[in-house]
């Protein structure tokens, strides 16, 4: 820059400390967008609590469910049987059959006890025996005279029962039949059809199977958000934005460097997720890892944009904090991430399918529970695509910089 | 106007004619006329909500004005050539506060990024004289570091044109010292400096020509000397008294300018103060009120302030 020469001779020797840089001397410089990115990780990863609500709070979500909802087999119902001075063979009987049961856990208490014990929901049931002693008489005979040994093992056939529950909970009409269908057996009935339990614990059917790719897909949708939202308004607060504006840096740089940090975060965040949910539920892929990368990587720039678009107006973090909580709050009400989205009924289903966590999850648990290829969510697909163009460049268009 | 590049010498840094920038409940700048000559420093004074501000940032190109022309390094807003433009100048804003979790190099390097041209990040950090912080984060500098980090980013892409909007503004005399060194070294290397201040040895120190503005008007122009100059008086005379003096007998002195109630006392402004003092002094005697305090100065930018407004700068 031979034009940027001195002219005034009393301020040469200041030249050299101060002299414009020549064009040779012109740093290297990495490229705006690169350095923007960098810096937007680089603050992310300085600020301790993100790395709480990115790596620890997923983690620890996951473990909660997993726990709540691991299969140890159904949990035994409790039922009381009512100790009778007059009938005590027969109540010693009953619960002898009935603890035999594996679907019950069998207490005797006295009639007072029992009532209360219902009253207060420790047991589902009360069993009441009574005996029929003109019957027990006869029976008695009966026995002696056919020397059965057997009979003396089954269940007197001269006792009878009565339940006592509550109609009105679920968990008391199923020990209703439990309870008699063991009663009947240990009375000697034989079923009249051949039948077996098949029982679904094998990876992949399970609950936690089917949680963590929702897991995943609401944890793209709240770190997208608020990683971007927070910081945008962050910086229009400080007039960071209006200084930025007032530099040649490119609008577009500035508001892709967010979703373009966003993946670097997405790769940590997902793996951390996945690998626990493997090392503690045995939870497995069943369709392919690059299938399911690029779904994640769609998502995660899918928020990114939906964040960028939120943040573009605010002025305050409040503001932006209620906005937030307004765009997530349908998402996590009906995308699905708990349970099948399918149980809205069926007006609905045209807006939940719409959103894009739905989007996200249905086509996450198509490739990472069943296996299925990404081709077949090309729907979804487009849905997720189409959400992060259109907030990018609307974004882009209403962002406001100062 | 010392400094000029030889490519340049009849173009204009920055003009602007009948700029007015209107807020719902003020007119923030009300029709400013304004040249500024390559390699000048030019300086624009004025009290807490002048318009000083709003005018720079209508140059930057930041705020839409709503009537009049602004052409900066001999390009309008607007007309295709707003980056090309913005890669020329430089600009420190009165309010931003840079990300504090990055540290001063990676924040040099990030503005360094945008810009075509430029020096490399570790003679921009050593311009400013941060070498030794160049590793800390920014949220743990001084005030006067961060107002020197401010310089650096509005420096990084070596500009021809800089923007400062109350660099000193809050600072200790040291560090405003230093940062002065910095503006003065940036001119020395040939570019030209807008700033707005209102600490008036700031400006007597640093421009070539200052416009003093007030309610969104340019209420006199010219170099400081030229505008001392205007008060036909070179120095101040306050002082305090017990007792009654009159407004009229102390106009009626002799060398005595302008006389202006000041406190317990007035303060005299005075062009020949060896004839002006005694006479002070025998009225004083005359009118049997007992000096309490005296205190004369050279006229300064201050004053012409006072004389054209009524009002002091700083307590307005
Ligand atoms: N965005 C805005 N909306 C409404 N009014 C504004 C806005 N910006 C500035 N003003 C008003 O315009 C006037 C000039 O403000 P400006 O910031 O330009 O003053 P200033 O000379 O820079 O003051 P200071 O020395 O305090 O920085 C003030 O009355 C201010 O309240
Ligand atoms: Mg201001």
């Amino acid at each position: 820059m031979s034009e940027q020469g001195i002219i005034n001779g009393t301020k040469i020797e200041r030249e050299q400390v101060v002299a414009k840089a020549p064009e040779a001397a012109n740093a290297k410089r990495f490229h705006p967008l690169w350095e923007l990115t960098i810096a937007r990780v680089r603050e992310t990863l300085r600020e301790p609590e993100v790395i709480f609500w990115v790596f620890i709070f997923p983690i620890l979500l996951v473990f909660a469910l997993g726990i709540a909802f691991r299969n140890t087999g159904p949990q035994k119902i409790r039922v009381a049987v009512e100790r009778n001075e007059t009938a005590a063979s027969a109540s010693a009987q009953a619960a002898d059959a009935l603890s035999r049961s594996s679907d019950l856990d069998v207490v005797e208490l006295s009639p007072a006890e029992a009532q209360q014990a219902l009253r207060s929901g420790k047991v589902a049931l009360v069993v009441r025996p009574s005996v029929d002693e003109d019957a027990a008489a006869r029976g008695h005979s009966d026995a002696a005279n056919s020397n059965d040994a057997s009979a003396s093992s089954r269940l007197s056939l001269y006792a009878s029962f009565s339940y006592r529950f509550d109609p009105t909970r679920t968990e008391s009409r199923q020990a209703r039949m439990v309870v008699d269908d063991a009663l009947e057996r240990a009375a000697g009935r034989r079923d009249v059809t051949q039948s077996n339990d098949e029982t679904i614990t094998e990876p992949g059917a399970r609950y936690i199977d089917f949680l963590i790719p929702g897991l995943l897909g609401m944890n793209l949708m709240g770190s997208g958000l608020w990683g971007v939202g927070f910081a945008v308004v962050n910086a229009r607060t400080r007039k960071l934005l209006k200084r930025f504006a007032a530099t040649p840096m490119r609008r577009s740089h500035y508001l892709l460097s967010f979703v373009l940090s966003r993946l670097f975060f997405l790769i940590l965040e997902v793996a951390a997720v996945i690998a626990f949910a493997w090392f503690t539920f045995g939870f497995t892929i069943h369709g392919s890892l690059l299938g399911m990368a690029f779904l994640l990587l769609l998502g995660a720039l899918t928020f990114s944009g939906v964040g960028l678009l939120v943040a573009s107006r605010p002025k305050t973090i409040e503001g932006v904090s209620g906005l937030m909580n307004l765009v997530m709050m349908p998402m996590w009400l009906l995308s699905g991430t708990f349970f099948s989205s399918a149980r809205f009924p069926n007006f609905l289903q045209p807006f939940i399918k719409a959103l894009p966590l739905t989007a996200l999850n249905d086509s996450l648990r198509a490739v990472m529970n069943d296996g299925a290829s990404v081709m077949t969510s090309w729907a979804t697909v487009s849905i997720l695509l189409a959400w992060c163009v259109i907030s990018f460049i609307i974004a882009l268009k209403i962002f406001r910089w100062q | 106007m010392n400094t000029l590049r030889s490519n340049n010498i009849e173009q204009a840094a920055l003009s602007c004619v009948r700029l007015v920038k209107r807020y719902p409940d003020v007119v923030a700048v009300d029709g400013i006329d304004l040249e500024v000559r390559m390699g000048e420093c030019f300086g624009l004074l004025g009290p807490n909500g002048a318009g000083k501000t709003t005018t720079v940032e209508i140059f930057e190109g930041l705020t839409k004005p709503d009537g009049g022309t602004v052409e900066v390094l001999g390009e309008a807003w607007g007309k295709g050539r707003d980056t090309a433009l913005r890669n020329r100048f430089g600009v420190q804003l009165q309010e931003t506060q840079l990300a504090e979790k990055l540290t001063v190099k990676e924040t040099v390097q990030l503005f360094r990024s945008f810009y075509k041209r430029g020096r490399d990040v570790d003679s921009i950090i050593n311009l400013v004289e941060l070498n030794e912080k160049r590793d800390a984060r920014v949220g743990k500098l001084s005030g006067g570091q961060k107002q020197r980090l401010a310089l650096a980013c509005a420096m990084a892409g070596d500009p021809d044109l800089l923007f400062l909007d109350e660099p000193t503004t809050g600072l200790d005399p040291q560090a405003r010292l230093k940062l002065w060194d910095i503006v003065e070294q940036f001119r020395a290397g040939g570019g030209s400096v807008i700033l707005t201040t209102h600490y008036m040895e700031e400006a007597a120190r640093l421009c070539d020509r200052v416009a003093i503005m007030d309610h969104g008007h340019v209420i006199a122009s010219g170099t400081p000397a030229e505008l001392i100059a205007s008060l036909d008086a070179d120095q101040i005379v306050e002082f305090s008294v017990k007792g009654k003096v009159e407004k009229d007998a102390l106009e009626r002195l002799s060398g005595v300018r302008r006389v202006r109630a000041n406190g317990d006392g007035y303060a005299l402004t005075v062009q020949d103060i060896g004839a002006a003092l005694p006479a002070l002094l025998s009225e004083l005697e005359q009118e049997r009120a007992e000096l309490v305090s005296l205190t004369t100065h050279q006229a300064t930018l201050e004053d012409v302030f006072v004389s054209l407004t009524g009002r002091m700068l700083r307590d307005v």
